[in-house]
């Protein structure tokens, strides 16, 4: 009797063993806060507590890692808030300089490069036609004879395939409308990309590199704080900024006032005002994707 | 402890096997790791390694796995004609389709955690411990039906092999429905994948209803076609029995799945260029290329060519009643059909992208080598569980057996005392 059992016991301890050294091995590899990290779950799913805990964690590491004080904020969506934006096609002259204050804003890997706004050179005689769109179109000076320019960058639609299509629900469409995605949670499957009619998702195809001098301490965690390999990202219109009261950075940037930004809910604002008074137009309107990013012609 | 004895056996019968056997366990072994030298680097670098970007955010990866769900299903759909005509070495034909199925789906998922960015992470999409966004995504819908999938064909076989190794009478009450159950399932894991793609809008390549019965169609040429060939080989080299015309039915069977897909073809070809609408662009770029770049329209023209002359080799009757030509047939829809749902199904998807912009992607040689990896770990797999399989049906590997021998172990131990 007394021998079996000792065997059971050896028997226990050596099925035991292999799961021991692989738990072992993964734990030699990395510190408790990366276990932390790995174990964490979705940030919809947090209470208040759990997320102001790891925002303060992650506030220490990005100051330790580029040496300057970093606010990551958490801040939800205000109630009466919808964000809304218009594109005046007939003033923006293609410059692209939404696309770098939006690169500089909002810490894009420079390289490998990573771009929110894609401007699209097209011909004025064709109309908003892809088939003869030119995304690299690079001249003395623009904007060039007999083009205009369309900018392009995430929709932000009210019905959006991007998220439904997510199988972790790692990306969701927050109550003020913005599309935002938790970097954390998401695992890299792309599927998002392939359902975008936008191009509008981006992936990190390596490991994003921001010059330390150039990075923007002042985040938020659903928008630019620093990312990973292997994640998505997209424009959030500029979460940290808009909902704190100010313009998203392509707005302010913009030199020819073609972009413009505010609260749908809003009667008196200036998106209000020109859903009023212009004429819009939402891109590719025929997918049924709602957007709340309105092309329109000022001029 | 018969368990153990069991697993010991099992051991045994895959380290022992003839000069060629050992031969090849080696070449699948080279190639394993050195796939797995490239795949290494992609972990450490990240998908930078291979040539997606966001232009074309899918390519060799998932269009691998879209083939591989194809494989797995057709290998259980021909358990249908098997059961109808009943085929008599029925059981055998279930065993080897389930377990050409099993690989199929333990390679496909595979090539899943090789595409995504972060492989760690894949629990989050699981239900409890992560939040899985079922019933909204298809991929959720995907996993899940992928996994009962897996979990029927591995409960039949393993039940099946176990009762003749222990030489019991199996259970049939129990197995037939799940037999008639995985069928359903077979359908459902391609239709399932298919909808992935089907129904984003985004993407009017994909964007039609033909997709998924095509789906079907082609993974009914060639899953059957390797197991026409697996079929021979095991005729050949065992004491497993199929008649000829066994074999010529499923012939039969395949040149009517490959007139059904020809056609479909045709439909949707006939649709996109008569209409031509600004969706031809995609179209153009499959077939024609774009300026200098047919990279994919060699792939695709190889695939149609391959694919047609299998099916006139399959329709004559006189080359589908000759195993010499109707192998050839076989390899060539084999192959016909791996370019298609490989190459020619995914990448034209994106070309252009969604803003009209060209990328022109190629698999590289690290996605090209992790591929390598997984289709060699797979024939590996394959190989061991048909082995074992093997000596359970056809070669008296049973309880009994390892019995005998240690008994007969025990007597030349105890003869020098």
């Amino acid at each position: 009797m007394q021998k079996k059992d000792e065997n059971n016991t050896r028997r226990e301890f050596l099925k035991k063993l292999p799961v021991l050294a692989i738990g072992a091995a993964a734990l030699s590899g990395c510190n408790s806060e990366e276990l932390d990290e790995f174990f964490q779950q979705n940030f919809k799913t947090l209470s208040k507590a759990e997320k102001a805990e790891i925002i303060k964690n992650l506030e220490k590491k990005y100051s330790e890692k580029y040496g300057k004080e970093f606010k990551v904020s958490a801040k939800p969506a205000t109630e009466g808030i919808l964000f809304g934006y218009a594109l005046d096609l007939s003033r923006c002259i293609g410059c692209r300089k939404c696309v770098y204050a939006c690169v500089k804003e909002n810490n894009q890997s420079r390289d490998p490069q990573i771009h929110w706004i894609q401007v699209l050179q097209m011909e004025k005689n064709r109309g908003i036609d892809l088939a003869h769109a030119d995304i690299h179109y690079n001249p003395e000076q623009v904007p060039e004879e007999g083009h205009f320019y369309m900018p392009v960058q995430c929709q932000q639609c009210r019905n959006p395939q991007c998220t439904t299509v997510c199988p972790t629900k790692a990306t969701w469409q927050d109550e003020d409308g913005i599309v935002v995605v938790d970097y954390n949670w998401c695992i890299g499957c792309r599927y998002c990309m392939a359902a975008c009619p936008y191009g509008a998702r981006h992936f990190n195809w390596g490991e994003p590199n921001v010059p330390i001098e150039e990075i923007n301490p002042d985040t938020h965690y659903l928008g630019n704080r620093p990312r990973t390999n292997g994640v998505v990202e997209k424009c959030t219109f500029c979460i940290q900024r808009v909902r704190e009261g100010k313009y998203p950075a392509c707005v302010e940037i913009c030199p020819t006032g073609s972009r413009k930004f505010g609260n749908l809910l809003d009667p008196n604002s200036e998106i209000r005002y020109i859903l009023e008074n212009k004429r819009v137009l939402v891109f590719k309107e025929e997918l049924n994707t709602q957007p709340k990013f309105y092309y329109f012609f000022g001029v | 402890m018969n368990f153990l004895r069991f697993m010991l056996g099992c051991f045994k019968i895959i380290t022992r096997g003839g000069r060629i056997y050992y031969s090849c366990l080696f070449f699948l072994f080279i190639l394993i790791v050195w796939g797995a030298m490239g795949y290494y680097q992609q972990l450490q670098v990240g998908l930078i390694m291979t040539n997606m970007r966001d232009s074309v955010s899918w390519g060799f990866y998932i269009g691998n796995f879209t083939f591989l769900v194809g494989v797995a299903a057709a290998a259980v759909m021909l358990v249908i004609p098997a059961y109808i005509y009943d085929w008599k070495p029925i059981k055998e034909i279930v065993i080897f389709g389930e377990i050409l199925a099993i690989c199929a789906v333990i390679m496909s998922i595979c090539f899943i955690v090789v595409d995504i960015g972060n492989p760690l992470r894949f629990w989050h999409m699981l239900p409890f411990v992560g939040t899985m966004n079922f019933p909204d995504s298809i991929l959720s819908w995907d996993f899940f039906v992928l996994f009962t999938y897996f979990l029927i064909n591995i409960i039949v076989v393993t039940h099946l092999l176990y009762k003749q190794f222990s030489k019991k009478e199996y259970n049939k009450s129990f197995i037939l429905p799940m037999v008639l159950l995985s069928i359903p399932a077979a359908i459902a894991i391609h239709t399932v994948t298919a909808f992935l793609y089907n129904a984003l809008p985004a993407r009017p390549y994909w964007n039609s209803a033909l997709l998924a019965p095509r789906f079907l169609t082609t993974a009914f040429c060639s899953g059957p076609a390797v197991l026409i060939l697996l079929f021979q080989v095991l005729r050949k080299t065992t004491k497993f029995e199929i008649k000829d015309e066994v074999i010529f039915t499923i012939a039969e069977l395949m040149v009517y799945a490959m007139f059904i897909y020809l056609f479909f073809t045709i439909s949707e070809f006939f649709k996109e260029f008569y209409s031509n609408t600004e969706h031809i662009v995609y179209w153009k770029y499959l077939l024609l290329g774009v300026a200098k770049n047919r990279e994919i329209a060699v792939y695709s023209w190889a695939s149609i060519i391959m694919g047609f002359s299998a099916f006139l080799l399959f329709l004559i009757p006189r080359t589908r009643k000759n195993l010499v030509t109707l192998n050839i047939g076989a390899v060539l829809i084999y192959f016909s059909v791996y370019l298609e749902k490989g190459i020619t199904l995914i990448i034209p998807g994106f070309t252009p992208d969604v803003q009209g912009q060209y990328y022109f992607y190629v698999p590289s040689e690290i996605e090209i080598r992790t591929a390598v990896m997984i289709f060699s770990a797979g024939a590996l797999l394959f190989t061991f569980i048909s082995k074992i399989a093997i000596a359970i049906l056809f070669e008296g590997f049973s309880i009994e057996s390892l019995e005998k021998k240690s008994t007969i172990k025990l007597k030349n131990e105890t003869a020098p005392l």
